[in-house]
């Protein structure tokens, strides 16, 4: 395979070097701002208080993480791989495109999360479901409307010539129309990712199960225990972003060829 | 009794949104056959309808009138039966298939099996000379290369017509002088009948049997010059007396469509 030569150890330290530094300053900052100023506690505790918190609250928060990551990615997964398949059908009777789209474009305007409260009524209030629903729901759209444009915007000549070969249009979906969506259908499932874990941290806002992690936080804020309360946003947001580099990976394996990878491994 | 021509056209006009405000007619009355193996350009102002004219062979389009025979057969049919390989000015190359497996792309849909696309894939890659680039991806060649891939691909299955759309109007002037050599040696070793679209002259005197002149709004075929320069044309060719004679007879003609 003629892949990209790999880049070297110089060129990966450059590429990281400047974001590491800012991040250990960004820290060092808010701790020094937190003592300087005298800033309260409940207000903005320092870092390193949040990552005493942390260490000592792991047993507690780690598995509400895990609890609430499990239904974000049950969520994701329902969402994205029924929005796929409305696109393809979408894709064979443009009809259903049609008649669909303008409510999918609609609906995907909507504030979704607005629902957490009937669907905790429908399906119960700790039933993982309602949340998995929730998240489902804010994926399908994005994921569905991306995937029709990716299967409808080709090139005209890509289909000319296929035209030329006298191909089916089963052929021409397969061969052309779904790769095609490949890049459209990564970038919503990126945006997905992050979308599904707001999504389940929020709706747990509206009340469910004591193991979940948008619970937790927001018993702990109302306690005023706002270090626990970070330490648990630390877990969400560390969720939200190893979420966010699985599917990236999974991109990476399926269209090594497309542009936003190989950008990445040329610099 | 001769061969059915490769192509004959009678009486075809092509009009774009008929009956609406938008109505454009794009070609009036055209009537032209090419024999087997005849290098055949197409050349004239932009919307002279040129490009037209090459979709209504290819059975991209359907005339609004007349009637388009190709093989012996009508243009849907010969579409039906794998008659025409395309070329257009961009290699438009499945940009997620490495380049073997573009121009294995029209025998996948044809049904041949694995062993036998490769081996053809791999002919056709030595006769434009891209074997060592097999396993490359369509971003890591150049566009000239490309182009190239896009040639082989729409050769991979024997068409007995290769339909070309500007092939080389994105291409640099010295690629394209060599590429225009590699399709008189492909087309010389292959014996398929070429239809060119161009904008240049030299390149269609340097090619063609036969430079089709044509004069716009609506297209209409104004001339046709008979190129009789000797075969096989070279670099030397480029510089003999009668091809800057046949280069000032194609200008004039031009010059006598162009619109006011």
């Amino acid at each position: 395979m003629a892949a990209p030569a790999r880049p070297s150890l110089g060129v990966i330290t450059k590429r990281y070097v400047p974001a590491a530094l800012i991040f250990v300053a960004g820290i060092a900052l808010w701790e020094l701002f937190v003592v300087v100023f005298g800033i309260k506690g409940f207000l903005l505790p320092r870092p390193s208080r949040i990552a005493t918190t942390f260490v000592a609250e792991f047993t507690v928060v780690v598995p509400a993480g895990w609890f609430t990551m499990r239904e974000a990615m049950g969520g994701f997964v329902m969402g994205s791989v029924f929005g796929v398949l409305i696109a393809l059908t979408t894709a064979r009777w443009t009809v259903v495109k049609d008649g669909l789209m303008p409510f999918a474009i609609a609906v995907n305007a909507t504030p979704i999360i607005a629902l957490a409260p009937i669907m905790n009524n429908w399906f119960g209030i700790t039933n993982p479901m309602a949340k998995m629903s929730i998240v489902a729901v804010i994926v399908f759209f994005p994921v569905m409307i991306n995937m029709v444009r990716g299967l409808t915007e080709v090139e005209s000549r890509q289909i000319e010539l296929m035209q030329s070969y006298a191909s089916t249009p089963r052929e021409l979906l397969l061969k052309v129309r779904v790769p095609n969506a490949l890049p459209y259908l990564f970038s919503a499932l990126k945006v997905g990712t992050t979308l599904s874990v707001i999504a389940a941290i929020v709706s747990e806002y509206f009340g469910g199960s004591r193991d979940a992690l948008g619970i937790y936080i927001s018993q702990q804020a109302s306690l005023f225990h706002f270090a626990e309360a970070w330490a648990a946003i630390l877990v969400a947001s560390f969720s939200g972003i190893v979420f966010y580099l699985l599917v990236s990976l999974v991109e990476r394996a399926v269209m090594p060829w497309h542009s936003s990878i190989r950008n990445v491994a040329g610099t | 009794m001769s061969p059915a021509p490769a192509v004959a056209i009678e009486g075809v006009s092509k009009v774009f949104n008929e009956g609406t405000t938008g109505q454009v007619e794009a070609l009036g009355e055209i009537d032209l056959v090419v024999q087997p193996g005849e290098f055949i350009s197409l050349i004239g102002p932009s919307g002279c309808g040129k490009s037209t004219l090459l979709r209504l062979i290819g059975n991209l389009l359907d005339p609004s009138k007349g009637q388009v025979t190709v093989a012996g057969k009508p243009a849907n049919q010969a579409r039906l039966d794998r008659e025409y390989g395309m070329v257009f000015q961009q290699a438009t190359l499945y940009e997620w298939r490495s380049v073997t497996r573009n121009v294995q792309l029209p025998l996948e849909i044809m049904g041949r099996d694995k062993s036998e696309r490769e081996q053809r894939a791999d002919t056709m890659l030595e006769l434009v000379r891209l074997t060592e680039f097999k396993h490359h991806f369509p971003w890591q060649l150049s566009g000239g290369m490309q182009q190239r891939v896009a040639i082989a691909r729409a050769l991979s299955f024997e068409p007995s017509i290769l339909l070309m759309d500007e092939p080389f109007g994105a291409l640099d002037e010295m690629t394209r002088e060599r590429m225009q050599a590699e399709v008189l040696d492909i087309w010389s070793k292959t014996g398929t009948t070429v239809v060119f679209v161009t904008h240049s002259i030299p390149e269609a005197v340097f090619l063609s049997t036969r430079v089709v002149v044509m004069s716009p709004r609506p297209g209409k075929i104004a001339d046709v010059i008979e190129i009789d320069l000797p075969q096989p044309r070279s670099e030397d060719t480029r510089e003999a007396d009668r091809f800057y004679e046949k280069l000032t007879e194609v200008r004039e003609a031009l010059r006598g469509v162009e619109t006011p």
